[in-house]
């Protein structure tokens, strides 16, 4: 689409005094006949910052390109309804890092005039996706987390359905003696808060109870879930069964397969019909939802390599769940024998040499360990605890909480290590070694109890069900749990409009599930109000672009719905990607993926970076000035370059850089693109990948890595030297690399001869 | 644009940072108010984050993206709130905006190097100096100078004259007589994400700090380890420079002591830890010790826990160091205290060492100022009507609980501007 575009050069900075303005002007309006072009200094003082406007409104100015400071400042004063605006960073990328009155350093200014010209000509007009409408929140699970998010999203006034597989609300806190709260005084233990909170629930105009339920299967997209409720029954356990069949075969594939899970190109992946056959005629209940907070919680782990503590072979060797059952009855009573309790050892840890049984519990049970020494303490003053633990984890205020039962002189605490439980005449006798009362101790006590690991409930099923080509699971972390950005962004997963929250993604206190929740509700309002408007949510919050596919000339290789890292693509019957905007989030990772080059957005396509590479001015090879194109991640690298400039750092000016929404979004074509212009080499740079990924949108660097590993065989038939492309791995935070990166490239490239398709 | 549905957040941390930007994507406007001149808090300072070893500037970046394309976030740097009134749905705050001094369109550290005056660089802990005019820095958000009016006010007059003229020309204005502006705002909601400032190491006598170069707090470790820190990363003694090769860490500095912070501050082991890795990626020769009470790595922590205790250059020695005390010759740090397990007494010298120093509430020092809100016995915010607090306002908390906290906040503060 051609555009009518206005060039503001800005000659601050030291932009005047480093660059030959007029020759960059001709660039705008001779080479590419701009609507106009200006030159001047600080063009986001609000007086020139007039003059752009009365330029749109004079002279119908449809795109607005602004040469000058990166575009990660100002964005807000060089933003102007309904016109497309670009930035040159000839700041930050040009005049900071290169020589001033250089040849170089000009041509350099000059070619990202022309890409950025060449950027604006290829915008389309396209309307944002605007068919998602439903704004309820389904909650799965009516324990603590699942009532508190219920009610949070009920009162902020979103409907509600909350789905409890149980005949009654409330989990486990229903089944607890007692509980701390995490709340002042802080030494003290209380009655569960859960019943208030299941009265309010249930008289909640805005929320829907679902009791004796599950969720049998979610289809659609955010904004418009479609959710088939179904009684509990026999079928869920044969849904499990199939669904973790398929995702075993899937991990096994995986698992002995050269090729990265993105790369498959087999049909293997699509979830068998089995497992959700449309099936109408069994009793369910269907509901419309914008997105779905699943707070499934968790379920106790059987302890396994206990024998030698007695566990399964005495009956007074019980876990601290069990301990609490015998806790709701009033006086602790022995299992064997049901003779009152007067001594019970706590076991926290077992060892360095076991590969952390307890690590599901390690955030809540030493909590437990001297809750229940309380609740013995209580109900027999006479009685004596013993707690062994390796480190005593009680974290914030809980200290207080722990001090108060150090100060009880019937509760004795300490390191140590159990070694083993044998039967003593009237009671267990428990040896412990590593004590801070020597190496070796042994007591006599009624009841052993050990500590309950805490087995997120996602481990044993997929849950949500999702109709989704690639499966019905949310995706794991690399630790087991569903969140994909668990420091920085919380609440994200791998399926988008789906908010993980309370003990199914890692041991919480009550006061966590509580916090944990209202977040959760308000990610899954946040996105159903962004979608309905039309709006990406996190971490391209806010952006209209969507995908848009030419199927006609689509090969059905199915790239796109593999790689998609947020599983926005089904699949239609006949092989072709059936997009789900509303589930994109936009990273274009597809558009990389894509052989047929088919998939674009309205602000960004192939053929828009592709004729940036092509706008180019290759020098011919006798110049002796080598080019390089270098595809960048614009989250991390980006802003890491404009560190490098502000740090003045200097590196060589042959190289060019293009800005991607993520590494993975590269496609193969820009590179036949750049060697066929003429460029000599090719860089990448794009996040850390592996277990503790960088990547904003997961596995986009991992997945632009195995694409180049592709592109060598390509690049040694053309007779071109492999060396020629290389990919790195940049934090944000390492910009002072970003020299030795680019001169040893070039020094790399200066023992080749220069790309032969130079002038062709 | 204050009013209807407006949301006014206190504190430009990352729990600050996060309660903004998530009201705002979810529909509010937002007034985000920090008194440093820099968004970004405490996080902004650090190194890396646990587990994970990723610099928090990746993610603060992505925020600062958010913050810079939504229209309805206004943010008020070097600013107070000075009273708050009302309640729940309508509220009324005073807002003082303090003077940057400066208006510049340049917004990098390397246009101010001929600033004549230089001043203890705070945003490195005061390991060094910066100048007087000076981009907080290199990743600042907003990213604008800022000036140390007094720095430059005792500069004598021609020599600031020319400075200033040269600033001038290169469109970097200075006003050293700039006046504070304050404002009064309509909001439906205040949430108070204040955070943290680490323990005041210079109370625990025993232990050194200020009197012996070599002791340093972790939260300035974190500056000693990064690139942008007073050595660019280079690990080495304040005292003599040398490269560090044997650091001790020593923990609960300060919390879970009744004389100091009596709770526990939650991320401390987590963050030696950490820091020991800085410390094993930096040097590879080196050692690190860490003295402790016990580990506190919870939750999925544990999986990093076991990573860093697998390296045998990093030890682990459960025991309460006492005493700190300074080798005159050597400037050595030599800890004393004694093996829990052993019962023997540690007396061992160091390179350097660590002093693992707690979160202490900004609350429980400045208190928000409006009627009505409770703090429990440490200071922290404890009423959940009314004001809402985020992060560690609330309690001691690592970043992602913050994040998770402060989008319930959010939550809380839409709430609010639904008038019930």
């Amino acid at each position: 689409m051609s555009q009518k575009t206005g060039v503001y050069i800005d000659t601050g900075y030291g932009i005047g005094e480093a660059l030959d303005i007029d020759a960059l002007s001709k660039v705008a309006t001779k080479e590419f006949k701009a609507a106009l072009c200006r030159a001047d200094s600080y063009w986001t003082s609000p007086d020139k910052l007039a003059i752009i406007r009365n330029d749109i409104a004079n002279e119908g100015l449809t795109a607005v390109l602004l040469a000058g400071p990166s575009s990660r400042v100002f964005q807000q004063e060089l933003s102007f309804e309904g016109v497309i605006t670009e930035r040159v960073n000839l700041r930050e990328h040009v005049v900071w890092c290169h020589p001033a009155n250089d040849e170089d350093t000009q041509m350099l200014a000059e070619d990202y005039m022309r890409m950025s010209l060449t950027k604006i000509g290829k915008y389309e007009d396209r309307p944002a996706f605007l068919e998602p409408k439903e704004k309820g929140i389904l909650v799965i699970g009516g324990g603590y987390t699942g009532l508190t998010a219920a009610l949070e999203a009920a009162d902020a006034g979103y409907q509600v359905y909350l789905v409890e597989k149980e005949s009654q609300l409330g989990g486990w806190a229903t089944k607890f003696s007692k509980v701390f709260t995490g709340k002042p005084p802080y030494d003290q233990i209380v009655d569960s808060p859960v019943s208030k909170k299941i009265e309010a629930v249930l008289s909640h105009k805005n929320i829907k109870v679902f009791l004796g339920k599950r969720v049998y299967s979610i289809g659609g997209a955010p904004g418009m879930f479609d959710v088939v409720i179904r009684p509990d029954g026999a079928w869920n356990e044969n849904l499990v069964k199939t669904q973790n069949e398929w995702l075993a075969a899937k991990k096994a594939k995986e698992g002995k397969g050269e090729e990265p899970e993105a790369a498959k190109t087999s049909e293997e992946a699509a979830v068998p019909a089995e497992v959700f056959v449309d099936e109408v005629d069994f009793e369910h209940e269907d509901v419309s939802v914008g997105a779905v907070v699943l707070a499934a919680g968790w379920r106790p782990e059987e302890p396994s390599g206990m024998e030698h503590l007695g566990y399964g072979k005495y009956a007074d060797v019980i876990t601290s769940l069990q301990l609490e059952e015998l806790a709701l009855n009033g006086k602790i009573k022995r299992p064997s024998d049901g003779r009152e309790v007067k001594t019970i050892a706590f076991l926290e840890c077992i060892g360095d040499d076991v590969q952390h049984p307890w690590l599901y519990s390690s955030a809540v049970g030493c909590l437990v360990a001297l809750k229940q020494a309380h609740y013995l303490r209580k109900s027999n003053p006479d009685g004596r605890a013993y707690i062994f633990y390796d480190n005593m984890r009680a974290p914030g205020q809980y200290e207080k909480f722990y001090r108060a039962m150090q100060d009880d002189p019937g509760v004795f605490l300490s390191k140590g290590i159990p070694v083993s439980v044998s039967n003593g005449s009237s009671s267990l006798s428990l040896e412990v070694k590593d004590t801070l009362l020597g190496e070796k101790l042994k007591v006599s006590v009624d009841l052993i109890v050990l500590s309950t690991g805490m087995i997120p409930a996602t481990k044993d099923a997929a849950i949500v069900n999702l109709k989704y080509r690639q499966g019905p699971f949310l995706p794991e972390n690399p630790n087991g749990f569903n969140d994909s950005h668990f420091i920085c962004f919380p609440y994200e997963t791998q399926r988008t409009g789906i908010y993980t929250a309370g003990c199914v993604r890692g041991p919480m206190d009550f006061l966590s599930c509580e916090t944990d929740a209202t977040g959760a509700a308000l990610k899954a309002i946040q996105c159903a109000e962004l979608v309905s408007q039309g709006k990406a949510v996190h971490p391209r919050a806010g952006d209209e672009s969507f995908p848009q596919i030419f199927t006609q000339r689509c090969t059905q290789c199915k790239r796109c719905t593999e790689e998609c890292p947020f599983g926005a693509y089904d699949e239609k019957p006949d092989g072709t990607p059936m997009p789900n905007p509303s589930r994109c989030r936009r990273c274009a990772i597809c558009m990389g993926s894509c052989p047929e080059r088919i998939i674009s957005f309205r602000d960004h396509s192939v053929d828009m970076i592709g004729s940036m590479v092509k706008a180019i001015d290759v020098p011919d090879e006798y110049a002796e000035k080598p080019r390089v194109v270098c595809f960048i991640c614009e989250n991390d690298a980006f802003p890491a370059i404009d560190m490098a400039g502000i740090n003045r750092l200097q590196y060589s000016s042959y190289i060019r850089f293009i800005p991607l929404r993520c590494l993975g979004n590269i496609n193969m074509v820009w590179i036949a693109d750049s060697l066929s212009k003429g460029i000599d080499g090719i860089m990448l740079i794009g996040c850390k990948y592996g277990d503790d990924y960088q990547c904003h949108f997961v596995k986009g660097s991992e997945l632009a890595e195995y694409r180049m590993g592709k592109i060598s065989e390509t690049l040694q038939r053309l007779v071109l030297e492999s060396e020629r492309i290389r990919v790195h791995q940049l934090a944000i935070d390492e910009y002072d690399q970003i020299p030795k990166l680019v001169d040893d490239f070039m020094e790399t490239l200066s023992g080749f001869d220069p790309n032969p398709y130079k002038g062709f | 644009m204050a009013g209807e549905k407006t949301v006014l957040v206190v504190g430009g941390g990352i729990s600050g940072i996060t309660a903004a930007v998530e009201a705002a994507e979810a529909g509010c406007k937002v007034i985000l108010v920090e008194k440093q001149p820099y968004l970004g808090g405490r996080v902004a300072r650090m190194n890396k984050y646990f587990p994970k070893l990723c610099p928090p500037t990746c993610g603060l970046e992505i925020n600062f993206k958010r913050i810079r394309k939504n229209p309805d976030i206004t943010v008020y740097t070097l600013a107070n709130v000075e009273s708050v009134s009302g309640s729940s749905g309508a509220y009324t705050a005073t807002i003082k905006i303090n003077p940057r001094y400066v208006e510049d369109h340049a917004a990098t550290s390397k246009c101010v190097d001929d600033c004549p005056a230089d001043i203890s660089n705070e945003f490195n802990y005061g390991m060094d100096k910066c100048k007087a005019v000076r981009l907080p820095y290199e990743m600042a958000f907003p990213m604008s100078l800022v000036a140390d009016a007094e720095a430059l006010r005792a500069v004598n007059g021609s020599e600031l004259g020319a400075f200033m003229d040269s600033c001038e020309s290169r469109g970097i204005r200075i006003d050293l007589h700039a006046q504070p502006e304050t404002f009064k705002v309509d909001v439906s909601s205040v949430i108070w994400a204040t955070g943290w400032v680490p323990y005041d190491a210079t109370k625990l006598d025993k232990l050194g700090f200020g009197k012996f170069a070599n002791v340093i707090t972790n939260v300035m470790m974190e500056r000693l380890a990064n690139v942008g820190g007073p050595t660019a990363g280079h690990i080495v003694r304040p005292s003599d420079g040398k490269k560090v090769n044997n650091l001790a860490f020593v923990q609960c500095a300060g919390s879970r002591d009744e004389n100091h912070l009596p709770y526990c501050s939650s991320i401390c082991c987590l963050a030696s830890l950490k820091q020991a890795t800085y410390l094993r990626d930096y040097n590879p020769e080196a050692q690190a010790h860490i003295f402790y009470i016990d580990l506190r790595a919870y939750g999925r922590f544990e999986y990093f826990f076991d990573r860093v205790r697998n390296d045998e250059k990093i030890l682990l020695t459960k025991g309460k160091i006492v005493n700190i005390f300074e080798d005159p010759v050597t400037k050595d740090v030599i800890v004393e205290g004694e093996d829990i397990m052993s019962g023997e007494k540690i007396r061992r010298a160091f390179d350097m060492v660590v002093l693992a120093t707690g979160m202490q509430p900004t609350t429980s020092i400045d208190k928000i100022p409006t009627a009505g809100v409770e703090y429990d016995e440490f200071g922290f915010l404890v009423s959940d009507q009314g004001i809402h607090a985020a992060g560690v306002t609330k309690r001691p908390m690592d970043v992602g609980t913050c994040l998770q906290d402060a989008t319930g906040a959010a939550l809380k503060a839409l709430q609010d501007t639904l008038g019930r």
